[in-house]
């Protein structure tokens, strides 16, 4: 029964833990409060802080709440300040970007110049917010993983919403900022590009964003499956692997011949997810820039499998004679 | 601890139900069209296709001998349907206020003092209104075929066709705020999705241009439509598929949606249905502009024009497939077999 459970099974409560002193310079940042949360030490540790906004925080959330702000406003202002229809409409609602008559130029506000600007904020407020990760590993001697991991998914950001939309000549490109619009993109973005599932890089950001479940869960089944012999202790396990770490390698020998080791898997991991985003977006980024058709090029490469035609000759009605003068028209 | 997992519980149940209030209940069927591994099928939930069955029942047609007097010669002021026989006339005129006005009854379109008189409006448009439907019965078989269509494919009892569009009155907030570029709202026209809910006008009528947004070559040879365009499109495509009760694979391959060789039959017959639609929206109910009293007319003074939901209304065959025609033969005088036969076969 024991592995059914969703919840931390411990909860140690002690006296508040401060961190590790490192300089006064850097404790002066810290907030004084420290709570206990029994909801949060059933996800994760119960102490509540010390948090370390820093100027960097800072400056990155108020860049980051003005542009949700912006957002919002926006949305509101579409359901004329009705705030039931706001709560109604919300995953509805959405922020656009400006039309392609624009190009690269900056729109009215409400043609798509808030837009602009809320790109611009989040950026901000993202990068400096990378920033900050990067800065507090260092002042705490960590290695610099998290941040490069975040940098990653910032690199799939700054691709669609800037590097991508500026090499097509139109901020049109760029993603708007909603719950439905944002996902009406993505399908809009496949079907004009020919079908985004032959893009290779398409290919290998799925490959890792799966391979990331599937090692997630391996390697998390693992742990908790040997930790009534202390398997949680890894990175201790590294250098002395004690009985929990042998049964756990044994165990993968024994079922698949191969066994990641207590530092490997976490490489593995880290690779995984980092390669997520950043195949995911050099997929996007050739997209409508070099390739304008994944289908036809899938086709070209040999990789697009055809099917029997099995509905008889269908062809393209418009290359008969017209039918109607009114059938004629200019593209839009 | 106990109140902790009752609160925890109740949560879990609301969110469960909240979440399960926009879907249907299960089983659905699910029937193979294509090749095996395509994905190309249709999913029906036999709980709808009852309701939709009882809402497109086929009212009793009026039979009557084309013998006798000419109406023509029997009435004053006939001027489409004037080599119909008295009798023919008179159980037209009798179904097409049971199908249009059957509250209103002679008296919506007629002067009932003198029914020879022009005066009412509604008199005007019902004429041109019969001959958009001799229009569509001739020539338009190529997506009607001949099970053809009558004022009730479209009516079914209303004075105004329930599903009709009119050109948007752009709602672009104020000065600064607010613009939802004609889009983000969960209209039925394009299944309450968030897609641009008036993409009508711009495939719909006279000159509007295709919706040919896919490149025909692998690398970018100067296929400038831009992703607003495609979600233009998307929205059309939404209507269509919402409007016939059908998914995108009833059409297309979405292996490779623009490709006509991998297409099923039926996207032909679509591809037809939209240059009907702007033949109607056009010479039939544009022209009818001046007729109407503006309490008829839409926000920016256009007439109320049809699409795909105006005939089809949830089926993929209006009436599901049902004939009207052998009753009201008249309403098809030029009858022409279709010109694309193999597609019918399939259907």
């Amino acid at each position: 029964m024991e592995y059914q459970n969703l919840f931390t099974q411990t909860q140690v409560t002690g006296p508040a833990s401060r961190g590790v002193p490192i300089n006064a310079y850097d404790m002066r940042e810290r907030t004084r409060s420290i709570g206990f949360s029994h909801l949060m030490g059933r996800i994760g540790n119960a102490q509540i802080g010390p948090v370390y906004l820093g100027r960097l925080g800072v400056a990155s959330l108020i860049f980051g709440m003005t542009a949700f702000f912006i957002i919002g406003m926006n949305m509101l202002a579409q359901v004329g300040w009705n705030p039931l229809q706001f709560v109604r409409k919300l995953f509805w609602l959405s922020l656009d970007a400006p039309a392609p008559k624009y190009g690269l130029t900056f729109p009215p506000l409400n043609e798509g110049g808030w837009w602009l600007i809320v790109g611009l904020f989040t950026t901000i407020s993202i990068l400096l917010w990378w920033l900050r990760t990067f800065r507090r590993a260092q002042a705490l001697g960590m290695g610099t993983h998290v941040p490069w991991a975040f940098a990653s998914a910032i690199w799939l950001f700054l691709v669609l919403g800037l590097i991508r939309p500026v090499l097509m000549g139109s901020w049109s490109e760029g993603v708007p900022f909603g719950i439905f619009s944002h996902l009406d993109w993505v399908s809009a973005l496949s079907i004009r590009y020919g079908n985004l599932f032959y893009n290779p890089f398409h290919m290998l950001s799925i490959v890792f964003l799966y391979g990331s479940v599937l090692l997630f869960a391996m390697h998390g089944a693992t742990i908790l499956a040997v930790s009534r012999f202390g398997g949680e202790r890894e990175i201790e396990q590294i250098v002395d692997r004690g009985t929990a770490s042998e049964r756990a390698a044994l165990f993968w020998r024994w079922t698949m011949g191969f066994n990641a080791t207590m530092e490997s898997i976490h490489r593995w991991a880290w690779w995984f997810a980092v390669l997520t985003p950043l195949t995911g977006g050099i997929g996007i980024l050739l997209t409508g820039t070099v390739v304008d058709n994944w289908y036809l090029w899938g086709v070209k490469h040999n990789m697009a499998p055809s099917y029997p035609a099995i509905y008889g000759t269908v062809s393209d009605p418009a290359l008969k004679a017209p039918v109607a003068p009114v059938a004629t028209g200019e593209k839009k | 601890m106990k109140n902790f997992r009752q609160k925890i519980a109740i949560a879990c149940s609301v969110l469960v139900i909240i979440m399960l209030t926009a879907c249907e209940r299960p089983p659905v069927e699910s029937k193979q069209t294509g090749y095996r591994g395509t994905g190309m099928d249709q999913i029906n939930n036999p709980r709808t296709q009852e309701q939709l069955a009882k809402i497109n029942e086929m009212p009793a047609g009026v039979p009557a001998s084309p013998d006798g007097p000419k109406a023509g010669a029997t009435y004053k002021n006939v001027k489409v349907l004037n080599n119909l026989s008295t009798a023919q006339f008179g159980a037209f005129m009798v179904s097409m206020t049971s199908w249009v006005a059957p509250k209103e009854g002679c008296s919506y379109c007629h002067n009932v003092q003198n029914f020879a008189d022009d005066s009412l409006y509604t008199k005007t448009v019902a004429r041109r209104m019969i001959q958009m439907n001799q229009q569509i019965n001739s020539n338009w078989t190529d997506h009607v075929k001949n099970t053809g269509v009558t004022c009730y494919t479209c009516h079914r009892g209303n004075n105004i066709p329930q599903n009709v569009w009119f050109n948007p009155d752009e709602n672009r907030g104020g000065n600064m705020l607010g613009n939802t570029n004609g889009q983000n709202d969960p209209a039925p026209a394009v299944a309450y999705t968030s897609l641009p809910n008036k993409p009508f006008a711009a495939y719909l009528v006279e000159k509007s241009g295709p919706a040919r947004i896919v490149g025909k070559t692998a690398l970018p040879t100067g296929n400038k439509a831009t992703l607003q365009s495609t979600e233009n499109v998307y929205g059309m495509m939404t209507h269509m598929s919402h409007s016939l009760g059908v998914n995108c694979t009833y059409c297309h391959n979405s292996q490779n949606f623009s490709s006509w060789e991998q297409s099923t039959p039926q996207r032909v017959q679509a591809w037809y249905g939209i240059q009907m639609l702007k033949d109607v929206n056009t010479n039939f109910l544009t022209s009818l502009s001046s007729v109407f009293p503006p309490n008829r007319l839409g926000p920016t003074g256009d007439v109320a024009k049809a699409n795909c939901a105006t005939c089809h209304q949830g089926v993929n065959k209006p009436l599901l497939g049902q004939s009207m025609l052998k009753d009201y033969p008249y309403l098809a005088p030029n009858q022409t077999m279709p010109k694309d036969s193999n597609h019918s076969a399939a259907n």
